[in-house]
């Protein structure tokens, strides 16, 4: 083994250090600029509907229901009707996805049929929203005589979910280490009771996580209700699950396309935007936060 | 001890002993001067003070969590990546304090090498790992790179075992060669100083012998300094050894003193085993 | 009842609840066929995917849907090169330039905002890009493929921003030290080690965006204008396959053709989304044992 000689000519870095801090200096701020610009997009959309939205916004606009052919009055409906649809969709969700969360990272460990569910679970997330729609309306509305109802639209939903909650709740178990498990089984726990006694409370920051994100996405998604749910103009709130209901985002949808008169009815539309926009926004903003504070507080 | 075979002592050109030695008339190469270091509001080093010798080896030991890893990461300016961290003092290398506000990090570390505790190829070639490095630094010719790469593989005892493959991926070689292609990266840009931090603490004996002769082959022509947790790995290979213990040397001098006849209580307790 | 019993009863309860999602995927797979395919009784399958004229409600109906695939696909494109640098390099800046404080901050805001609902972006195309495209390019109508680009692109933009973060974040740390130990500059690392170690993940990143941008509805369906012809210019009204869905499904008569045409177009839809997942997929599982085999 021997070195090889030292080459000649040494590396001269002086010249070049100049050159090498102009570049990075331009390169980063190219990428600030880029960030700003990100930045400013998008914040330029919540300023838009929050100015807008603004003054339409009052105790009334939220609580009464809308008079003269939507023109006048509140969206008391829609906010109801949201409010009814997202919430069955998850009744429908949570269960199910939970479970089956549990089944793939409780129960099998990696072989074909697990490999053959998750990806049905990962091409079912990317779905067109549209074609869950048409889904329900073939299955729901029509195969199984829902009609246009609250229950039609939370089912398809329900569905339209279940890849989130599947997701998340995955990923909060898998979080929790082995060692809980095997603590489990030390005192004589089934794998059930195991499960069910420590695994899902230590898991629960992150499955309340999916479960708000849920809620968000169905509240704010128009496509799949479309033809399984909501109905433009109704006098009356939803009876019965069986009935059509109005939605926020359609309602906004509905006033901006086929409104018939704009004058009155766009300033509605504003106002119904930001009541969503807050609605969706908050509900994530509450999910990051559970999400952050369980991952500092956690112990293990 | 497991026996090694396949390694030939080392041989020494004598041409080379003189190739570097921007010394001052003390033979020093870095002067540390009252370094701390602290992570939030964890103090990891304090007032550590001594000068390092040029082309020797000097060993950094010590239990686990002493700041052994911290310290060999301030000299050149690697904690600088880690947000926490709040570094005060001085070390100076060729007269300028490295902590200079206008001392550029790259500039430094061009001139201070280092090898880290997991081996690190770039997922790129073999060729290309050694290459990177010096277009960084402004060589684009093909040739002249390709010159340096095999003197530094060369160098780095890895060319009989890769010069057939020098396009394959880095990821193809034994974590032993890897680690030598680290080395030989760190070599290629030449460095005057090379940081090895625990480089052998992910291979085997085989892989370790290796590098150990490596190492005492390559301080003919670099400053050496390396963090062990290994005490027979420092006695074997370094010429000087500083202990430090909670954030603070204890005691630094020659390898064969501080080995056979330390000054402090502590140091004697830690090289004998009764504790660490 | 036993243990064991209970037990068993309790894992086939989960197997089955697993298996749902299958049976959801599988369930839409034959109503789209069921539904969709009946159109080729009406026209040729060529004359479907390839014809240029959509008159679904005349005399002598013709379905071709070649103007809506278009449509769609101009439209991503549009969004894509809008989105894609400009995601891109605000991930880099998030994930290596940005300080500690910066980062947590950044990180959940682009969160936020991918879950913006689809409509909000639509009011805001109609009511404020549309109108500003009109007046910048002198147009009869702001509602053109270029609005629904930007408000698309905009759209996108969080989603592959925070993808292309992740990606750049799961970048394992020892080669951006090595990079460093031999003294290249943080804006070397990033362009010259982390950026292409990361490719295949932001490819990922820009697959899923192509894949939510092809099956967005609302926002197309109330910016794009919505003609069903093809027009080779960007600064004209389009219309998508999934806008077309939407604004006519209401209108027809459930086992016409135009119904089937319209189901026929979701199964085309359908599975255009369905190989960009699988690609996206395949590239990412890629990606994902690259780094575990190396570490």
């Amino acid at each position: 083994m021997e070195i090889s000689p030292a080459l000649n000519t040494p590396l001269n870095i002086k010249s070049y250090a100049n050159h090498r801090r102009l570049v990075q200096k331009i390169g980063i701020s190219i990428l600030f600029l880029s960030l700003i610009v990100t930045i400013f997009f998008l914040f330029i959309i919540v300023i838009f509907i929050a100015v807008r939205g603004a003054g339409v916004l009052n105790i009334e606009f939220l609580t009464a229901m809308p008079r003269q052919a939507m023109t006048k009055g509140g969206i008391l409906p829609a906010i109801l009707g949201t409010f009814y649809l997202s919430l069955g969709a998850v009744i429908f969700a949570l269960p199910l996805g939970i479970l089956t969360a549990i089944y793939l990272n409780e129960y099998t460990g990696a072989n074909t049929l697990v490999r053959i569910i998750k990806m049905g679970i990962n091409n079912l997330a990317g779905v067109p929203s549209i074609v869950f729609g048409l889904f329900g309306l073939a299955i729901f509305v029509k195969f199984f005589g829902f009609g246009v109802s609250l229950l039609s639209g939370s089912l398809t939903l329900a569905i339209m979910i279940l890849p989130v909650i599947i997701s998340t709740t995955v990923e909060a178990l898998k979080s929790i280490p082995d060692s809980f498990r095997e603590a489990g089984y030390g005192v004589g726990a089934t794998k059930w009771q195991m499960v069910r006694g420590i695994i899902l409370p230590a898991a629960l920051p992150g499955i309340l996580t999916g479960t708000i994100l849920g809620i968000g996405r169905a509240a704010g998604e128009t496509a799949p209700i479309l033809f399984t749910a909501v109905t433009f103009f109704s006098r009356k709130l939803p009876k019965s699950i069986l009935s059509e209901v109005q939605a926020l985002p359609y309602h906004i949808y509905a006033l901006v396309t086929e409104g018939t008169h704009p004058k009155e009815q766009i300033p509605i539309a504003y106002g119904s935007a930001l009541v969503l926009l807050l609605l969706v926004l908050g509900l994530d903003l509450i999910a990051i936060i559970i999400r952050t504070r369980a991952r500092k507080k956690k112990l293990w | 001890m497991v026996k090694v075979a396949n390694i030939n002592p080392p041989k020494i050109i004598p041409a080379l002993l003189d190739t570097t030695s921007k010394c001052d008339k003390n033979n020093t190469r870095l002067k540390i001067e009252k370094l701390n270091v602290s992570f939030g509001k964890n103090h990891v080093l304090k007032d550590v003070t001594f000068n390092i010798k040029c082309n020797s080896i000097t060993a950094i030991i010590g239990p686990s969590g002493c700041g052994k890893s911290t310290f060999i990461r301030c000299l050149n300016r690697m904690n600088d990546i880690i947000p926490s961290a709040r570094i005060t003092g001085k070390i100076i290398l060729d007269d300028i304090n490295i902590y200079d506000p206008n001392y550029e990090p790259y500039e430094l570390r061009k001139k201070v090498g280092m090898v880290f505790q997991k081996p690190n190829p770039f997922p790129k070639s073999i060729i290309e790992n050694l290459a990177f490095g010096l277009r960084l630094h402004g060589i684009k010719n093909k040739r002249e790179i390709e010159k340096r790469v095999v003197s530094a593989i060369k160098s780095a005892a890895l060319w009989d075992e890769v010069k057939n493959r020098l396009h394959d991926s880095a990821f193809s070689l034994s974590g032993g060669q890897q680690q030598r292609l680290c080395i030989a990266r760190a070599l290629a840009i030449e460095p005057e100083v090379i940081l090895f931090d625990e480089p052998c603490s992910a291979l085997d004996p085989i892989s370790t012998a290796k590098i150990e002769d490596l190492m005492i082959n390559l301080k003919q022509r670099y400053t050496i300094i390396i963090v062990t947790h290994n005490l027979q790995q420092a006695a074997r290979i370094s010429d000087y050894t500083g202990f430090l213990y909670l954030g603070k040397l204890v005691e630094f001098g020659e390898t064969t003193k501080l080995f056979t006849a330390p000054k402090e209580k502590l140091t004697e307790n830690y090289i004998t085993g009764r504790f660490g | 009842m036993s243990r064991k019993l209970k037990e068993l009863i309790i894992k086939s309860i989960l197997l089955f609840c697993a298996l749902s999602s299958l049976l959801f995927l599988g369930g839409i797979v034959i109503v789209l066929f069921t539904q969709g395919l009946p159109i080729l009784k009406y026209v040729g399958i060529g004359e479907f995917l390839f014809g240029t004229h959509w008159y679904p409600t005349h005399e002598y109906a013709e379905f071709g849907i070649l103007p809506m695939i278009y449509g769609s696909l101009i439209i991503t494109l549009g969004a894509l090169i809008f989105a894609a640098p400009l995601g891109i390099l605000s991930a880099l800046y998030i994930a290596e330039v940005a300080p500690f404080w910066l980062k947590e901050i950044m990180k959940p805001i682009v969160e936020l905002l991918a879950c913006i609902p689809s409509v909000i972006y639509g009011l805001f195309g109609v009511l404020l890009i549309a109108p500003i495209v009109q007046k910048l390019f002198n147009l009869p109508i702001g509602l053109t493929a270029f609005s629904a680009a930007i408000i698309l692109g905009i759209m996108v933009l969080p989603t592959v921003t925070s993808i292309v973060e992740d990606a750049l974040s799961s970048i394992p740390k020892e080669y951006k030290e090595a990079a460093f130990a031999v003294g290249a500059t943080k804006w070397e690392t990033m362009t010259k080690i982390t950026l292409p170690a990361a490719a295949s993940g932001i490819s990922t990143a820009l697959i899923l965006g192509i894949g939510r941008a092809i099956g967005e509805t609302m926002a197309i369906l109330m910016v794009a204008g919505g003609s069903a012809r093809i027009v080779f210019s960007f600064l004209k009204p389009v219309r998508a396959m999934t806008s077309t869905i939407a604004s006519e499904m209401a209108e027809t008569v459930m086992g016409s053709e135009h119904y089937y045409a319209l189901f026929g177009i979701a199964i085309v839809l359908f599975i255009m989304t369905l190989c960009f997942n699988f690609i996206a997929d395949r590239i990412s599982y890629q990606f994902h044992k690259k780094f575990t085999a190396t570490r």
